[in-house]
């Protein structure tokens, strides 16, 4: 659950590949910079290679023939491949399962927790109340709790109520574990917009509520997008939970079949474990890259000032 | 919830707005209500009960309905007497401050790097660090796992036909303990780098040119500005990104877990998690070693969470 509990840093925005680096005044004379410049350029590309070398080969493999696979030297390239592993992958029925069961256990997480985390960062950052402060220190806590170990009693507590095996008692640990870091990542978006505007439009005849929704709540689209970005990533990625929770097999998620399906296959039919890995990864993959750039959006500085 | 909340706020009285925030607010309340009862039900009672149950026998016939029994300190000074659990206690600890290190060494000089190079070779290291970032754990540890592989993985065959290791050619990294260890350092740390190589090359952004041009014009050397200036104001970022890794790297389990699900001898590789879900059969030694890795994570990282409140504006 860990793994769940926290991919970003709270105030961290992520990269800002757009703008230009500051450092070329610390080089000392222009030549320098320049073949310096050229060498470290080249030092990143070669960390680049390595650093995206297993996704390449991921890609590569799914598309081998095993005897291809199994031969005496790798085949560097996917030239001649074959797409009989992602067929083997599709046409199998339990991967479908999987893929039904993960996708509900998305579904009802987000619902869930941006609902819920939304409402609660509302409270924190445009209210003052009694309590707010222990409120906002046990968010920052509880994602501090190794939550690897609370799987056991985590698993207790759902058989208790019968929700073991069950989309939804996997999909309210989900939530629980994201939403600490849900709300904190929305209590920066929501403070981000002046009250100010919605006063406004409340001078304007607008009600509290009309304001609410027709003022703030657009400008907060990109922190409910981030916010969901990042919970679909967490659900969809974890594996310990479910492996405590899904014990049955017709229960899996899509890391557990992923699992059995390497148990399988080891040592057999690596190109078929391969193209099920890829299945999984390039949607989400394809997803984080479009995503990452647009989470830290300046529309709401843009609003002010016009 | 989601219905009730927004009128909520609109009962209040919308001609007094710097007031309202102010005036306590039982609307506040309200919209903390939902959040507060699935966190207590879903994480905080667990660990309450986590904690109880620590100190009871509370076996197979327990969870068949059989009372539980309090033993008192019993789950406690069965682990802590027993060498095996030092062991790993030690290993982990040993795990997590060599993976935390070297993941910061290698994303902070990352992130430097990024800062001095040209345009399109930040953005090829930045793509492949996120498509490195986005990958689902589990397809990253099947990749890996093939890469290592002991017939056809592509990294024996790497280091017995290129650097002609030839001892290499049907080696089996992870059956030795230490060299389980050493691919199990290699995966988490390629998982974990790009986070901390993209966190502190936005806190580097942030560092204002002027003050790096004025102690330049004072005569500070590179080395000098960059141990002098840059470290201390991207301080905070580095340190929220050391102590999530020490708490990640410490309770880290699904890489291990799977690493010895394909072939590893279990003893010789568990770490904290690992061994905590072997005790799935006792809950109260589960418990209680749960308890043990929560104060371990709170030793190391006490000062750290302390210094950040005391920072932290909240």
């Amino acid at each position: 659950m860990s793994s769940l509990s926290t991919t970003t840093v709270p105030g961290v925005p992520g990269a800002a590949p757009q703008r230009v680096a500051r450092t070329k005044s610390s080089e000392s004379g222009r030549a320098q910079t320049s073949t310096s410049r050229r060498v470290l350029s080249i030092v990143a590309v070669i960390v680049a290679l390595a650093w995206v070398f297993p996704i390449y080969w991921m890609i590569n493999s799914s598309f081998q023939p095993l005897n291809k696979l199994q031969a005496e030297d790798p085949s560097w390239l996917p030239l001649g491949g074959t797409i009989a592993n992602f067929r083997q992958v599709i046409d199998d029925n339990t991967f479908w399962q999987a893929m039904r069961t993960s996708l509900s256990v998305v579904v009802l997480v987000l619902i869930a927790a941006l609902i819920f985390a939304f409402l609660a960062a509302l409270a924190i950052s445009r209210f003052r109340f009694k309590g707010r402060k222990s409120f906002i220190l046990t968010v920052l806590v509880v994602q501090m709790i190794p939550a690897e170990g609370l799987f056991i009693s985590q698993y207790q507590v759902l058989d208790g109520w019968g929700l073991v095996n069950k989309v939804s008692g996997l999909a309210l640990v989900y939530t629980a574990a994201i939403l600490p870091f849900t709300i904190w990542m929305l209590r920066g978006f929501v403070a981000g917009v002046p009250i100010e505007l919605e006063e406004a439009a409340m001078v304007d005849g607008l009600s509290r509520v009309g304001a609410f929704f027709r003022i703030t709540f657009p400008l907060l689209a990109p922190g409910l997008v981030a916010a969901g970005v990042f919970g679909f990533l967490q659900a969809w990625n974890e594996y310990t939970l479910a492996l405590v929770v899904m014990t049955d097999p017709a229960q899996r998620t899509l890391p557990l079949w992923l699992q059995s399906l390497v148990e399988s296959n080891r040592a057999t039919d690596w190109g078929v474990v391969m193209a099920g890995s890829a299945l999984i990864a390039i949607p989400v993959i394809a997803f984080f890259l479009v995503v990452q750039g647009r989470m830290t959006s300046g529309l709401v500085s843009g609003a002010v000032k016009g | 919830m989601a219905a009730t909340a927004p009128t909520e706020i609109g009962t209040t009285t919308p001609s007094a707005p710097i007031i309202r925030r102010r005036r306590p607010k039982f609307g506040a309340y309200g919209l903390l209500v939902p959040a507060s009862i699935l966190i207590g039900v879903a994480l905080g009672y667990p660990l309450v009960r986590q904690f109880v149950i620590s100190f009871q026998e509370y076996g197979l016939k327990q969870q068949f309905g059989a009372p539980a029994e309090w033993v008192g300190l019993q789950n406690y000074t069965d682990l802590l007497t027993d060498p095996y659990v030092w062991t790993v206690i030690g290993r982990s600890v040993a795990f997590c401050l060599v993976n935390a290190a070297i993941t910061m060494i290698i994303g902070m000089s990352l992130a430097v790097l990024m800062q001095r190079i040209g345009r399109a070779a930040r953005i090829s290291l930045q793509v492949s660090l996120l498509l490195a970032w986005g990958t689902p754990v589990l397809a990253s540890m099947t990749v890996w796992q093939w890469l290592f592989d002991t017939q056809n993985g592509v990294i024996n065959w790497t280091l017995s036909n290129i650097f002609g290791m030839d001892s290499m050619a049907h080696h089996s990294w992870i059956i030795e303990p230490l060299s389980f260890f050493f691919v199990a350092t290699v995966i988490v740390v390629w998982m974990s780098v790009p986070f901390v190589a993209f966190s502190v090359y936005a806190g580097l952004l942030q560092v204002p040119a002027e003050t790096m041009e004025a102690a330049q014009l004072d005569g500070a050397s590179a080395r000098q500005r960059f141990w002098n200036i840059t470290i201390p104001m991207i301080r905070p970022v580095l340190s929220i990104v050391l102590l999530l890794q020490v708490i990640w790297d410490l309770k880290v389990f699904t890489q291990i877990y799977t690493l010895q699900r394909a072939g590893a001898p279990t003893r010789e590789t568990n770490l904290l998690g690992t061994l905590i879900y072997s005790y799935a059969k006792d809950f109260g030694l589960a418990g209680a070693l749960a308890t043990i890795m929560l104060v371990l994570t709170l030793a190391l990282t006490g000062f750290y969470i302390r210094q950040m409140l005391k920072e932290d504006e909240l």
